[in-house]
């Protein structure tokens, strides 16, 4: 599809718009419908939607195999720590009032970390198992 | 009343779609019917306040399971096989009429949409409603159900996802060695 125009230009415009929603569907969760699961989902939609219109190569190039493998990582990482820091700071496993000085600024912390382990951990293995399904079909 | 309307319409396009996914052969058109049964059931969610549930419907029912079933279909063919000229579908007919009416008998005992007495409003969730926002100071209690209150359940969902994708890269990602490649050149389109 790299010869169509009319796919080419509106993906461009519809892309950072799709990533901005993510974010805003990311760090709004709290607040509205939302959260990390479908934050990482939209995200990695702006991608897919990029290989689609650009190709397999062009998009790994955005997207390093390698990166998405240690973001996936990263994430869980990031989910598993905000517990392992509660029980340093003193709390049970993933009970984030310590977090901070106030319950409310601890939960409010906590939360976040965690929705964006979440976000990070949907975004790369989504990316992952939709390059591993096209990258066959590539040889 | 309007609630009825909405929900006897999207029901009945949720059971068209049904139908026409059994109906049809050609899988490109059945995957974009798989996608429209999900928007639809994301109506439903929303019709019952569930925005949250919904959104997630959408965006991987829709959006991410669509693209990954045409990618699978990329490597397969799009049609579906002939059925075999002696097949019957008589035991499968029954097996499924039968579950089918269990299912439907089960039904009966479920307290109705909203029921205050239900099992799933009178343990927990009173909890939820009067406390998270002062326990949290989140305003959307989906998210501080999920996220602080069974952190656990959620840490253990995204190692589901991240067990996922590691299966997946070990069954089909990574670089394979040229001889594998070679062996596998014909043979792709027919299995």
């Amino acid at each position: 599809m790299t010869h169509n125009l009319v796919l080419r230009v509106v993906s461009k415009t519809l892309i950072p718009l799709i990533i901005m929603f993510a974010l805003y569907v990311q760090f709004h969760g709290d607040f509205g419908p939302g959260g990390g699961f479908q934050a990482g989902v939209i995200m990695s939609a702006a991608i897919i939607l990029y290989t689609l219109v650009f190709g397999l190569d062009a998009a790994e190039r955005v997207m390093p195999p390698m990166a998405l493998r240690i973001l996936a990582s990263l994430g869980v990482l990031l989910y598993g720590g905000v517990g392992v820091a509660t029980l340093v700071m003193g709390g049970n496993y993933l009970n984030y009032t310590v977090l901070a000085s106030t319950q409310i600024a601890g939960q409010h912390l906590g939360i976040l970390l965690v929705e964006l382990g979440v976000g990070i951990t949907v975004f790369a293995v989504m990316l992952i198992i939709f390059f591993a399904f096209a990258g066959r079909g590539r040889r | 009343m309007i609630d009825v309307v909405i929900n006897v319409t999207l029901l009945a396009f949720l059971a068209i779609t049904a139908v026409a996914i059994v109906r049809m052969t050609n899988l490109f058109a059945i995957i974009m019917l798989y996608g429209i049964f999900s928007f639809l059931s994301a109506a439903m969610f929303v019709v019952m306040d569930a925005a949250d549930v919904a959104f997630t419907e959408a965006a991987v029912g829709a959006g991410i399971s669509t693209v990954l079933m045409l990618a699978t279909m990329a490597l397969t063919k799009d049609h579906e096989e002939k059925r075999p000229a002696g097949h019957r579908p008589w035991l499968p007919l029954a097996v499924v009429i039968v579950t089918g009416a269990a299912l439907v008998y089960g039904t009966m005992d479920i307290p109705a949409f909203g029921d205050v007495d239900a099992p799933a409003q009178s343990h927990v969730a009173p909890y939820y409603i009067e406390k998270s926002i002062v326990d949290t100071g989140v305003p959307n209690m989906v998210t501080a159900v999920l996220a602080s209150y069974r952190g656990f359940d959620t840490l253990g969902e995204v190692v589901v996802i991240f067990t996922a994708g590691i299966a997946v890269l070990l069954l089909l990602g990574g670089r394979r060695r040229k001889t594998a490649a070679e062996n596998r050149g014909g043979e792709g389109n027919d299995t």
